[in-house]
């Protein structure tokens, strides 16, 4: 489904990204995970077609990502979240998911300026998807308030609602999970369990709690400053001597 | 939190859910509050009408504002210059080609329009602050070819040229209490359309570009095609209000107040209302006109008291006003009286347990 070939990207010298290739097959939940600095946010970054890697081509379904502008991204079927959620933030969360429907929403700025009945059926249309997504994240509760004055936790949630609102078949998850309390990263692994099985959605994740990516990962990508180091299901990596040395250090 | 409604108040539709007036009381409010303002010109008093007639169509003008700055999030310096667009398409198509104000005002809409988008080219490279220094350039651009190129037309040195009354269905529209009335029909279906625009795709835009236009980009919005749309949008409207200040004053050119000075003064009613609230508009600039001539009335009052210096205390407090309630809007206020009356409707929802 994803196909990464031989990227590299660098910025005024530095080296972030060194020759990484690897495949994402359809309906899996594939992590990258690797120290700070390791390149992880880069490479989805390059993904969804914010950085241009100087090296190597990122196939998406044929689309070669390196190629499209950022806008054409979601279009093609790929949704993000972000490691600092970036959410409107003036906008309500029916609002942030309805923005998100931008690309499906057809009626022309004339016809929903007039607000005449195809636009308002239109508008009732999407109403109805992104109110079945608030009510699977149970977010449906905060639906008419202010994204801006919701704790934390809830905002993560919106911005997942958010990149799901755009139905992708790929969905870029950067760090769900990163400052949560346990019970709070059970629910989020909870939701992009039920995502992946429900909307059979293909998943990349990066996060730093081993044991949650162990658990809920098919296969793991493990980055050491740009450069692959291992890559395999969970089990291999763990006991990959490489990650170990990565991780622990050695002696 | 969310919006706080009575026990038993419930939508049993989306449709119903997405009512801006969801009760027959604030359908009827609505309507009196159209009804009242329409009655203005019967009472007779000049001062009311010419002033109303002002709020209206800087409204107008600030709303165009508001959509760029206010949801977009792109600064303009440049709105006055458009309303000069605007009037000179009004005036210049009614006086050589005879067009009715049918046609008229919607031509002075598009074509100020499409300048808008000229001026809004440089948003692909550059945001904020250097975007402002970008539209000063329509600021200074545009009233200079008024005076400098085809004299003969644009009224060359002199700066004005006379503008024709409209006439609708026999009646000719040269007194502004009848003026008036045009203006309120446009300022009801520009509110109409924009209240529209906020609230369904191309308004969720906007805001998504301003609150965060990386991630906008990554769900599929095009930041640049939708700055251009605000700047299309701001500039019709600019187009409007300038055509209906220029019919109200029967003169258009840069001797009439469309400099740099009337942009900021929009800006600055717009930063007092509400950036980016619907209601905005309305606070900011029948607060800000009044208050100009609250102004008026004490220089009047302050050059009668020390005629020595009568010239000077004349002309100053206008500027002195301004810039104080501008300056203490943004100190306390900075969200504009907008925000205020969305803090005073939740505290009478919440009454009796408000404070």
């Amino acid at each position: 489904m994803l196909r990464v070939e031989d990227v590299s990207l660098s910025f005024g010298g530095a080296t972030v990204l060194n020759r990484v290739s690897f495949d994402v097959a359809p309906h899996e939940i594939f992590a990258i995970i690797g120290p700070n600095g390791a390149g992880k946010t880069s490479m989805l970054n390059c993904i969804s077609a914010f950085y241009r890697p100087q090296q190597g081509r990122i196939l998406f379904e044929g689309h070669d990502l390196v190629k499209t502008s950022t806008h054409q991204i979601a279009r093609l079927g790929i949704a993000r979240t972000f490691q600092n959620i970036a959410l409107y933030t003036g906008l309500t969360t029916l609002e942030n998911l309805m923005a998100a429907r931008h690309i499906h929403i057809k009626e022309s700025a004339l016809a929903s300026a007039l607000y005449w009945g195809p636009a308002q059926r239109e508008e009732i249309q999407h109403r109805r998807v992104v109110e079945e997504i608030m009510d699977f994240l149970e977010i449906a509760h905060i639906r008419k308030a202010v994204v801006g004055a919701l704790p934390y936790g809830l905002r993560k949630r919106v911005e997942l609602g958010r990149a799901l609102a755009l139905e992708p078949k790929l969905l870029l998850l950067d760090e769900p999970m990163a400052g949560m309390n346990i019970e709070e990263k059970e629910d989020m692994a909870r939701f992009i369990l039920d995502v992946h099985e429900r909307r059979g959605v293909t998943i990349i994740l990066i996060e730093h709690d081993m044991g949650l990516v162990m658990d809920i990962s098919h296969r793991v990508l493990v980055l050491d400053f740009g450069s692959k180091i291992a890559e395999g299901s969970p089990d291999e990596v763990r006991n990959n001597p490489a990650v170990i040395r990565a991780y622990l250090g050695q002696t | 939190m969310a919006v706080l409604r009575p026990a038993g108040d419930f939508d049993r539709s989306y449709a119903q859910d997405m009512l801006l007036l969801r009760q027959p009381w604030q359908r009827w409010a609505m309507a009196l509050i159209v009804l009242g303002v329409a009655l203005i010109p019967l009472s007779g008093n000049a001062y009311l009408i010419t002033t109303v007639n002002r709020i209206m169509y800087s409204i107008v003008a600030v709303q165009g504002l508001n959509v760029l700055t206010g949801m977009t999030g792109q600064i303009s310096l440049g709105q006055a210059a458009f309303m000069l667009v605007g009037g000179y398409i009004v005036a210049l198509t009614a006086q050589h080609w005879g067009m009715p104000i049918f046609v008229t005002l919607p031509l002075a809409a598009v074509g100020t329009g499409v300048v808008g988008l000229i001026f809004g080219l440089p948003s692909l490279r550059v945001k904020g602050f250097y975007l402002a220094m970008a539209t000063l350039a329509a600021q200074f651009i545009i009233p200079w070819l008024s005076r400098h190129i085809y004299p003969e037309y644009l009224g060359g040195s002199s700066g004005r040229i006379a503008v024709p009354s409209p006439v609708i269905f026999g009646v000719t529209f040269n007194q502004v209490a009848q003026v008036f009335y045009i203006s309120l029909t446009v300022l009801v279906i520009t509110t109409i359309l924009l209240v529209n625009i906020r609230r369904t795709k191309l308004g969720r835009s906007f805001i998504a570009v301003r609150d965060n236009d990386l991630a906008a980009e990554v769900l599929g919005v095009n930041p640049f095609g939708v700055k251009l749309r605000a700047f299309f949008v701001a500039a019709m409207l600019a187009g409007l209000a300038g055509g209906l200040k220029a019919i109200s004053q029967r003169s258009v050119g840069t001797e009439l107040a469309y400099g740099l000075n009337e942009s900021i003064l929009l800006l600055g009613m717009l930063v007092i209302g509400g950036l980016g609230h619907n209601l905005g508009p309305f606070l900011g600039v029948a607060t800000i006109i009044f208050l100009e001539d609250l102004a008026n009335l004490t220089g009047a009052t302050m050059a009668s008291l020390f005629p020595a210096h009568a010239t000077n205390l004349l002309t100053s407090f206008r500027p002195l006003f301004f810039g104080l309630v501008l300056m203490l809007f943004l100190i306390f206020e900075p969200r504009g009286l907008a925000h205020r009356w969305e803090i005073l409707k939740a505290t009478w929802r919440m009454r009796p347990f408000s404070r």
